[in-house]
């Protein structure tokens, strides 16, 4: 299949970061890379998806298949082709559409959601490598008009401007604090170190993302 | 008309103290920003009212419509810096299932190009009903292309015998002189003298979200779903170019990710292609860029190369400048930077300046145009002559700045930031591998206020809207719409109705130039107040007491002298016998003021191993008059300061000269200042409440990179003339220093 998309394989992405900032990114894309790969060693997974939904195919491969993806605790049938990232197929054909894309390969970190609850960028992992799994967007974080403590913090801390790359952050204070609830400062900056905000809001979604963590400690 | 004014005495916290001033303030009714004790909502911070929105992926920008059938646009560019189109074959695009409508140059000669200058510009255009079909729509048109030769070096454009750019004119523009007194008298005075090149880099806007529009047609009229900085700007480009009445096109623009001064102007190329694709194809077409489209055609700053000459006298008064300087905006647009010494009083001065086109994408407005490349020459040419005269840089900006406010904010920096003890008097060049070292830099902005117009109901229920045809681009106009309303109204800020980001709205001119708050601010409180002023004419009666004597507070109407007589907010509108109270007003002067002066401490680390450098910490001392919200304010400096980092050590569009193709064009290789990179910053706020709403986007970003160049030499010693200061240039200065 011709690489239509004109995406690095994760794994062999620059990481001129690296030098300066630690393994942070490197390890994020790593985290990507290993999701990708269990799931393209189990194609048969999709594959039974798409002959059950009599997918068409052609020499590129399939081109239109129907398959079901868990978003938000909910099983929606999404018509795919074997190239559409999982962040297409949710903001183009499921319209959920929190996850942004903005540099379409796995370098802003503006589309992260969580696939069993690791950061994911889903621009760079395909629809059909999210079969089976369960996928966690921004939109779900709330119940009804109460807000998640991260977003409560958010909002108090004003990390966030134009608001772009928020639900990427949001998600991936999520990852961070239900792994380790006590960050400190720089854990917080590795945590984040996946996201980029070009309007600079990086030093109040630090102090949002601990004051989450005090929050969370509090109401839990 | 003639504004009345009053004076009056308020009171304003200077240098941390109050301070009783006289200020002249517009005599409209009980008109002014008032008191600032008396205020309850402005100048206090308040969370943004769209944070809630934003935060749950509720918030729809452009580019997260969806509309029903819509199609998928994507735009054919030219892969070559220059060629002549001499054959476009579309027909197996036009044949591929799932493609409704391809525009080529025979169908639009104005949007797309007949000879491609630059590597990445329009060709033809295509909509499907998946991305993924309108990706191999794009590659299966033919293009035949006349290679052309092109230059994309500034260096090389310069020379008489380069490719020439434009046909019509040279590459070379025409030079800008300016001169004052008597420059080589100035430098015959002066007891020392020196001179150096100062290189800026080409700097990307990198807005989040792309260029683009979703776009809709419904009979001849056009509905334009925007990711801009000027809903009219983008409405007065497509309706220009369709040769439509005005009022039959409207742009939307609910949320927008970031814009830095590249979205500013009309609907350019992408956004009347949307419309052409939609038009065509008869449903509604989105049509955003891509990263890479983003960085090749949407604007930058330019690059600029600056000789500069100083000369000084040995009790630190400059007496003599001169600048020559170039640098190229691409195919089109200036990269002239302000055409004086930035800042200082210099009695004896020469600038001047030329634009060098080369085959590259335009430039265009970003964030404060030409002062952080003129704040960074300056700046590291005053640390470098203090040197020579073995005199504190510090001193010598003191002794030359006309600027008495930015003379206090100089002190109350170097008083926080410890200039006089902490910094060291000379460069380390010793063996430690680490070094650390403080540098500043100052910036000056104009800002202010004008162009917009309001309109302002009270409904019967006692709700309120307030309408205003600006847009919110992430700095927190919004809110501030709101904080205003609530305070005229005595009213909770978020229970107003404020509707932007339409052109349905009243007019109001693009969000740039830090022109928005000071702006629309004035505007909605003249509003306001004249639709309140009108409310209490109404009602006085019910009162029996003159419309004067009403106040409006705490959710109440009541008599200022009497507060046992009130009623409350919806009592009060229930008895409007007429409907709604309505007033339509504009921006008055007496609210805002314009022009800033800042200053910036910068302390960081050098590995002079590795010549990494890192900012540990920024001080900026800022001022905007009076500041609306506090909270959003320093939000914007933090990320103008982020991006002056990102100026001064990250960001750099590299263009191949063999190619003349952008080789970073992405956000890997083109690097912006993420998480690990950001240091303490620390923001002092200068307050001048008596000068009215001035705005803050551009000031921060400004005098960043020359702060940093000037602490990477108070570091170690190596003086990096050349944006940005990567590693290779910090072991290379350093180099030097060793041989020396």
């Amino acid at each position: 299949m011709p690489d239509l998309h004109d995406k690095p394989e994760p794994e062999i992405s620059p990481a001129p970061e690296t030098q300066q900032t630690g393994i942070s990114r490197r390890g994020f894309l790593k985290g990507v890379g290993a999701g990708a790969v269990t799931a393209t060693v189990v194609p048969a997974v999709w594959l039974s998806h798409a002959e059950n939904a009599a997918a068409q195919t052609s020499p590129m491969g399939v081109t239109d298949a129907s398959i079901q993806l868990k978003v938000n605790g909910k099983i929606h049938t999404v018509q795919v082709e074997a190239r559409t990232t999982l962040a297409s197929a949710l903001r183009d054909r499921l319209d959920v559409t929190s996850p942004k894309l903005v540099c379409d390969r796995g370098e802003c970190g503006a589309c992260t959601v969580l696939i069993d609850g690791k950061t994911v960028y889903s621009c760079i992992m395909l629809a059909l490598d999210a079969v089976g799994r369960d996928i966690t967007t921004v939109e779900s974080l709330a119940s009804g008009e109460t807000l998640h403590p991260i977003q409560e913090a958010f909002i108090e801390k004003d990390a966030l401007m134009c608001g772009f790359c928020t639900p990427g952050f949001v998600m991936a204070v999520k990852a961070l604090l239900d792994a380790n609830p006590n960050p400190t400062l720089e854990e917080v900056k590795r945590g984040v170190s996946g996201n980029i905000c070009r309007c600079g809001t990086y030093p109040r979604v630090f102090e949002a993302a601990l004051e989450a963590a005090r929050k969370m400690k509090k109401g839990g | 008309m003639q504004q009345k004014t009053k004076k009056e005495t308020i009171t304003i916290e200077e240098a941390g103290h109050p301070k009783e001033v006289e200020v002249e303030v517009p005599d409209v009714g009980d008109a002014g920003w008032g008191k600032m004790e008396n205020l309850r909502y402005i100048n206090h911070s308040r969370v943004r009212v769209d944070a809630v929105e934003k935060v749950t992926g509720r918030a729809k920008y452009a580019y997260d419509l969806n509309l029903p059938g819509m199609l998928y646009g994507r735009i054919l560019r030219s892969v070559h810096p220059r060629a002549r189109i001499k054959r476009i074959d579309a027909s197996r695009a036009v044949a591929l299932a799932g493609v409704k409508a391809v525009v080529l140059p025979s169908d639009a000669p104005n949007v797309f190009a007949q000879e491609c200058r630059y590597a990445g510009q329009e060709v033809a255009a295509v909509a499907a009903s998946t991305p993924e079909i309108a990706e191999d729509a794009l590659r299966l048109i033919v293009v035949e292309y006349e290679i052309l030769p092109f230059v994309v070096d500034v260096d090389q454009a310069l020379k008489p015998e380069s490719t020439q750019v434009h046909a019509d004119r040279k590459n070379v523009s025409q030079a800008q002189i300016r001169e004052q007194g008597d420059v080589a008298a100035g430098f015959a005075a002066a007891d020392a003298t020196f001179e150096a090149t100062y290189r800026c880099q080409v700097h990307t806007h990198s807005a989040l979200e792309t260029h683009g529009s979703v776009a809709k047609w419904d009979g001849d009229q056009l509905t334009a779903w925007a990711s801009t900085q000027s809903v009219f700007g983008f409405r007065d480009g497509l309706a220009k170019y369709f040769g439509l009445p005005e009022t039959k096109v409207r742009v939307i623009t609910e949320h927008m990710g970031g814009g830095f001064g590249a979205k500013l102007g009309d609907a350019r190329p992408e956004g009347v292609i949307c419309a052409l694709l939609a038009r065509k194809a008869g449903v509604p077409v989105k049509l955003l860029l891509n990263r890479k489209e983003e960085h090749l055609t949407t604007g930058n700053r330019p690059s600029a190369v600056q000789q500069v000459k100083v000369g000084i006298k040995n009790d630190g008064s400059l007496v003599a400048y001169q600048r020559y300087n170039y640098g190229t905006p691409g195919i089109a647009g200036s990269a002239g930077i302000p055409a004086a010494p930035y800042l200082y009083n210099i009695p004896n001065w020469r600038v001047e300046q030329v634009d060098v086109f080369t085959h590259a994408g335009p430039a265009a407005a970003l964030r404060a145009p030409g002062h952080p490349q003129a704040a960074f020459s300056m700046e590291s040419v005053i640390d470098e002559i203090a040197e020579k005269i073995n005199m504190d840089p510090l001193d010598i900006r003191q002794k030359n700045d006309p600027d008495e406010t930015r003379r206090k904010m100089v002190e109350m920096g170097a008083e926080k930031i410890g200039w006089k003890t902490r910094r060291k008097p000379k460069p380390d060049t010793g063996p430690d591998r680490v070094k650390r070292g403080i540098g500043m830099g100052s910036c000056t902005w104009g800002g202010g206020g004008g162009r917009t117009r309001t309109a302002c109901t009270i409904h019967t229920d006692g709700s309120v809207e307030v309408r205003c045809g600006t847009q919110d681009i992430g700095t927190g106009t919004r809110t501030v719409i709101h904080m205003i309303a609530g305070e005229e109204f005595g009213l909770v800020p978020e229970a107003v109705n404020v509707r932007i980001g339409d052109t349905r709205l009243p007019w109001s001119g693009g969000s740039g130039g830090s022109t928005t708050c000071a702006s629309v601010s004035p505007a909605v409180k003249f509003t306001t107040m004249m639709a309140k002023l009108k409310l209490f004419e109404a009602i006085a009666p019910k009162f029996g007491v003159a419309a004067t004597a009403l106040e409006a507070k705490d959710g109440k109407v009541y008599v200022k002298d009497d507060p046992s007589k009130s009623m409350t907010w919806r009592q009060t509108t229930a008895q409007l016998q007429d409907g709604p109270i309505e007033f339509q007003g504009s921006w008055v002067p007496g609210y805002s003021g314009s022009g800033v002066p800042g200053v910036q401490f910068a302390e960081v680390e050098v590995d002079t191993w590795t010549g990494l450098v890192k900012v540990l910490k920024v001080l900026a001392v800022h001022t905007s008059g009076l500041v609306m919200n506090p909270l959003t304010w320093e939000s914007q400096i933090n990320g103008g300061v982020l991006m002056g980092i990102g100026y001064g050590l990250y960001e750099d569009r590299i263009m191949d000269p063999a190619t003349g193709y952008m080789v970073n064009a992405n956000l890997e290789d083109y690097r912006l200042v993420g998480a690990m990179e950001v240091p303490e910053i620390e923001v002092l706020r200068y307050d001048q409440p008596e000068r009215g709403v001035i705005g803050i986007g551009e000031p921060p970003i400004i005098p960043t990179a020359g702060a940093i160049a000037n602490a990477v030499y108070n570091a170690c010693g190596a003086r990096v003339r050349d944006l940005p200061i990567t590693p290779d240039k910090v072991l290379a200065a350093l180099g030097h220093v060793r041989e020396g």
